[in-house]
């Protein structure tokens, strides 16, 4: 099967829940597939998802079910990142990329900010 | 999809999407706006006079951090002529706040300006960890919140300032004026949306991020590769706060002007005469000369509370303190 390599990053204190992890790398499986635990979308749309190729909603999902460490509800929440955290996709505002939908490619630099901590 | 063109100036990919206009707008032109509206923001409210010495409330996370380069660069780049200090407060938490004062210490270095770290211990002979070890962790913040507002005036006091600026966003001020209305704190409901705020005892106290929203504070640290700290504060947070906060989020997510109208809904609030005069007078505390609505100040009653090892009963006491504490007391009587 083929995959998607990625650089994944976290802070503002995200960090806290990826085991103290400031920048991982990862390869993702390049289409969502249909059967596996960790593809399964919260409101269970996991049949619409199968066979579309790996976005923004599936390495959420990933994460959480591969990556995080603690307290899941800090990072999702009804599907999506919780409110309160920014994405940046290459360096750009991942409200400019189509946000959950964005499909992700090779080399792609996916970097997740909490703006829920102390200022 | 091709890359989208930055709205204000067509030349350069936009790189965000400001959440109080919708534009989508480039990294220069971010950075132009961001700065040009805080120093509008300080200009329409006449924050400063030349020659005005000046501290920057300095936490080490990322509004104070933004808030000290920022006025850095404005008063370089509009001769504002402000002393510019650094003033931050160790609370004495082990593991927190002691990591969070090596980035204030950095950003001395960095920003080139003098600091000043004020500790708790010092001033009132409790350091946090102290506190939280006789009342326990769940009226610690009242501890907190209320030795940091007096720590801040003291620390100013002590290196002759004339002027306090906070790193409060407009998400903070949003959520505040949620808070006040939740509570029923009418009294505080009209002082927390005011940009600048001042006791007759007091140093004055400004907040020009006011109308920052929280996402571009933290995209113009990320873009910039600003040196802040964020780690959550080890011992229970304030969950009303909490609660204010997420509430808040969410509506930012369906509708992102929630935050500033919200803020426009707490100014537009106009406390009615009788109300006003039920509001306790301010005098001072007998105990440290702090201004105060009661005998002791906050922060010396909740000490009195320490020193004779009941501090819960002081915040709850504390607690009742609202604008009809005037008619409790006399029921008490």
């Amino acid at each position: 099967m083929s995959t998607v390599s990625l650089k994944v990053e976290f802070s503002g204190g995200l960090e806290l829940l990826f085991n103290n992890q400031r920048q991982i790398k990862l390869d993702l499986p390049a289409q969502v597939p249909s059967d596996s635990q960790t593809v399964v979308a919260a409101g269970g749309q996991a049949d619409a998802s199968e066979g579309r190729p790996a976005d923004v909603r599936y390495l959420i999902h990933w994460l959480k079910d591969n990556r995080l460490k603690e307290r899941p509800e800090l990072f999702v929440e009804n599907g999506t990142v919780r409110p309160g955290i920014l994405v940046l996709i290459n360096d750009t505002d991942w409200e400019l990329e189509g946000e959950e939908e964005y499909v992700l490619e090779n080399g792609d630099d996916i970097v997740f900010i909490s703006t829920l901590h102390g200022g | 999809m091709p890359p989208k063109l930055c709205q204000l100036c067509n030349e350069t990919r936009a790189v965000l999407k400001r959440p109080k206009t919708g534009q989508h707008i480039c990294r220069e032109c971010f950075y132009y706006v961001f700065e040009t509206e805080i120093h509008n923001t300080i200009m329409e409210a006449n924050l400063f006079s030349p020659g005005d010495r000046v501290a920057i409330g300095a936490s080490g996370g990322k509004d104070s951090t933004v808030l000290a380069y920022v006025m850095k660069v404005l008063n370089e780049r509009y001769n504002y002529g402000l002393d510019l200090h650094l003033l931050s407060i160790d609370e004495g938490i082990r593991g927190y706040r002691d990591d969070s004062l090596e980035t204030v210490k950095r950003n001395q270095q960095q920003y080139d300006m003098p600091l000043k770290i004020l500790s708790y211990e010092e001033l009132y002979g409790w350091s946090m960890d102290r506190i939280v070890e006789q009342v326990g962790r769940k009226n610690n913040c009242t501890f907190c919140g209320v030795f940091r507002r007096q720590a801040l005036d003291r620390g100013a006091a002590n290196i002759g300032v004339d002027h306090i600026l906070t790193g409060h966003n407009a998400d903070d001020i949003a959520e505040t004026v949620l808070m006040n209305i939740m509570r029923g704190d009418i009294a505080r409901l009209g002082r927390c949306t005011l940009i600048t705020t001042q006791g007759e005892d007091t140093i004055k106290r400004s907040k020009p991020f006011k109308y920052v929203y929280e996402k571009e504070i933290v995209m113009y640290a990320y873009f910039k590769k600003l040196d802040y700290f964020s780690t959550e504060c080890i011992y229970s947070p304030d969950a009303y706060r909490g609660h204010a906060r997420t509430f808040l989020k969410d509506l930012e997510a369906s509708r992102p002007s929630a935050i500033i109208d919200i803020i426009h809904s707490g100014e537009a609030f106009e406390v009615r005469q009788e109300v006003k005069a039920k509001a306790k007078a301010q005098t001072t505390c007998k105990r440290c000369g702090y201004m105060s609505s009661n005998e002791l100040c906050k922060a010396c009653s909740l000490l009195e509370g320490l020193e004779r090892g009941m501090g819960g009963l002081a915040v709850v006491r504390g607690r009742c303190r609202g604008l009809d504490v005037a008619e409790m007391k006399q029921k008490d009587r």
